[in-house]
């Protein structure tokens, strides 16, 4: 969690991104090494299929920074990324886990 | 899908059969125990030539060669493991430069998969950073699918590099085929924002010192015609990366050559005053802008890429236009106003005279900027260019009259020592018809020299020209100006004989310092046919002038 201290980063903006993809092997790999290599954290993943299973959604928490939108147009590009869908942080997905993690 | 008789062929059969309803006439690879189903099954084709690379490097860089001289997606093949990986930064240099791509590896059988099964590695995640997209292939029937797919995606949009990677099990699997797929081919791109188009126009009719910026996508998107009538029509002077020479001829009146880091100082001085900026297929490279926030400072800017994730990623642009930009140029170019823009144009004449690229020596063979056109002089602008990386590279990009798109291959974006013998070899067998010389340094060309033998046994049109001068002549320069001359690792203490060198690999050779007349031996040299290392020794101590320090400003060039 690079320098910042959990109180700071408990601070930073939080954005929610909703993402359509394909659900095989390897999917996951590409999504979030969009992240890693830019040393971009990603704070919370979740992931589910979705109907008949040929689909998933993965769902991340990450902090609002400059490089949100270029992350955006990047995930956008990727072959087995269908569409991606950017939320406030107000987004209910990660607060209704939470529960499981008390 | 077009009915045909039902066949039993293996997955190795299938994917060559893909192959060659591609249209892939010549590939290059190395085999190894995970690909040999496929190799047996290539041994059957009459339609496919492969070239036998002596290291999957090099492969990579002649399925690059063959790829950036014809903008078509070209192939090579590796076994697993060592051989995956020796492919890894021909990719990577592949994904830097969008050159369309399709490297093909072999993988252990599924069943041993993350059993660290011998010559198992990773491929798939290995490769996820440097391709456009991968694919680890699950059953002979998926090869149906995944091959045309690759040439699909590999020459779409934004062209780049795919990888498949077939285990060998799914090599071996018999599967009933009874129809084929269509080849794959680039998708369509969407048309253009009309609205944009005509804010651009609006822009460009207004500006008063507008200048037109163009990069490699200009050479992918085959709109180097009307790039250059873009800015004849317009009155614009035109600058170009490195990826985009040749775009329009460099003795145009309206060029400026290259840009950024090694542009001459009129170039970037013109840049430093324009109101108005037209990128075209360029990326804003840090090479390319120097210090980002200082580049042409009062300059509007209009972006035009195929990648829409370009647009804003270095420099927010007024008006950012997604799309293939040849179309964007044909619907832009009516809508822009035809203007003689006297002033700017004499003003940028009286830059160009007052501060033009610096070539001293460039009569004399014996030196570095002479010999570049030296042979420039032999040579029509039917030859292709390659180089390796480093000073000469960068020498070539200042001097050689560069008039073609594509015909200049060179390792922009990754910088790889090593490019330019395998990529000259694979552009030499793409178009038989050229001749393909190679520019290339002591240290880069024994980073592929392996290749040498490759060549010969092709009998391929190479003419590698040899600028020796007993350094990494690019580190040299580096520490002479930016590390108190504490020269460290680049002066060579120990070097090859390479006149000897190349002639035990099968090549013809010149030594030009030892030519009572250089240019005939040039001459003779470039207008035989055959492969041919031509020697010239160059001063140590010669600089690549003017130079931008890393993360300066364009306008603060040292030197020229
Ligand atoms: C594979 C690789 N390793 C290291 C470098 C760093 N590098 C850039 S230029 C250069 C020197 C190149 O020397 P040479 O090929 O002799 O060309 P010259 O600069 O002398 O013309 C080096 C080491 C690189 N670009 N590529």
């Amino acid at each position: 969690m690079n320098a910042i201290s959990q109180a700071e980063n408990k601070a930073l903006a939080r954005a929610v991104l909703e993402l359509d993809v394909n659900n095989h092997a390897g999917v996951m790999s590409h999504v979030v090494s969009m992240f890693s290599r830019r040393a971009y954290n990603v704070e919370g993943i979740l992931c589910m299929p979705v109907g008949n299973g040929s689909t998933s959604r993965v769902w991340l928490m990450v902090n609002e920074d400059g490089r949100l939108e270029q992350m955006v147009k990047q995930l956008e590009k990727l072959e087995d990324v269908l569409a991606v869908r950017r939320h406030g942080a107000e987004h209910e997905v990660f607060e209704r886990l939470a529960e499981f993690f008390r | 899908m077009a009915m045909q008789t039902t066949e039993t062929l293996t997955g190795a059969q299938i994917v060559v059969r893909l192959l060659e309803r591609q249209g892939v006439r010549t590939l290059s690879g190395i085999p190894g125990g995970a690909i040999l189903p496929i190799y047996d099954a290539l041994s059957q084709s009459t339609l496919i030539h492969h070239v036998l690379a002596r290291h999957e490097q090099g492969a990579g860089f002649i399925a690059q060669g063959m790829a950036r001289a014809t903008g078509l997606p070209a192939v090579c093949l590796a076994s697993s493991g060592p051989g995956a990986t020796n492919l890894l930064t021909a990719i990577a240099d592949a994904k830097l430069d969008s050159i369309p791509l399709v490297a093909i590896t072999g993988q252990v059988p599924k069943a041993m998969i993350g059993t660290d099964a011998f010559q198992e590695v990773d491929t798939y995640g290995l490769t996820i950073p440097i391709t456009k997209h991968n694919f680890l292939v699950n059953s002979a029937d998926d090869l149906l699918e995944v091959i045309p797919r690759a040439f699909r995606l590999a020459a779409s949009g934004r062209p780049g590099p795919v990888l498949v990677d077939i285990p060998k099990d799914v090599q071996n699997q018999s599967i009933e085929v009874s129809e084929w797929p269509q080849p794959g081919v680039a998708d369509p791109m969407p048309a253009p924002d009309a609205e944009l188009i005509a804010r651009a126009a609006a822009m460009i009719n207004e500006a008063e010192r507008p200048m037109l910026y163009l990069g490699g996508g200009v050479v992918h998107s085959g709109a180097s015609e009307l790039a250059v009538a873009l800015a004849e029509k317009a009155g614009l002077p035109t600058v170009m990366t490195l990826m985009a020479l040749g775009a329009m001829p460099v003795d145009h009146a309206l060029s400026l050559g290259m840009l950024g880091m090694h542009g001459a100082r009129c170039t970037n001085f013109a840049l430093d005053e324009c109101d108005l900026l037209i990128a075209v297929g360029a990326r804003f490279d840090d090479r390319a802008t120097g210090k980002v926030a200082a580049f042409c400072p009062q300059a509007k800017i209009i972006h035009i890429d195929i990648d829409p994730a370009e647009l804003g990623k270095i420099k927010a642009a007024h008006v950012g236009i997604a799309g293939d930009v040849k179309a964007v140029l044909k619907m832009l170019s009516p809508e822009v106003d035809a203007q003689l823009r006297k002033r700017w144009l004499s003003h940028v004449a009286s830059l160009k005279a007052a501060h033009p690229l610096r070539m001293p020596g460039i009569d004399d063979p014996r030196t570095h900027y002479g010999l570049i056109r030296a042979v420039a002089d032999c040579l029509d602008d039917e030859a292709t260019i390659a180089t390796d990386v480093g000073q000469h590279q960068m020498w070539v990009a200042q001097a050689y009259p560069l008039r073609r798109p594509r015909q200049w291959l060179t390792s922009g974006g990754l910088g790889t020592m090593g490019f330019g013998l395998p990529a000259a070899i694979g552009a030499a067998l793409a178009e038989p018809e050229r001749t393909v010389v190679c520019f290339t340094g002591d240290g880069s060309i024994l980073m592929n020299v392996q290749e040498f033998v490759t060549a010969a046994e092709e009998g391929v049109n190479v003419k590698v020209i040899l600028m020796n001068n007993a350094s990494l002549g690019l580190v040299f320069q580096q520490q002479t100006m930016f590390y108190g001359e504490r020269i460290f690792a680049s002066k060579f203490k120990g070097q090859p004989d390479f006149i000897k060198v190349a002639e035990g690999f099968g090549f013809a050779t010149v030594d030009l310092d030892k030519e009572s007349d250089p240019r005939a031996a040039l001459a003779a040299a470039l207008s035989s046919h055959g492969p041919t290392l031509i020697h010239a020794s160059i001063d140590m101590r010669e600089q690549v002038l003017p130079m931008v320090a890393p993360g300066a400003a364009n306008k603060d060039m040292i030197g020229g």
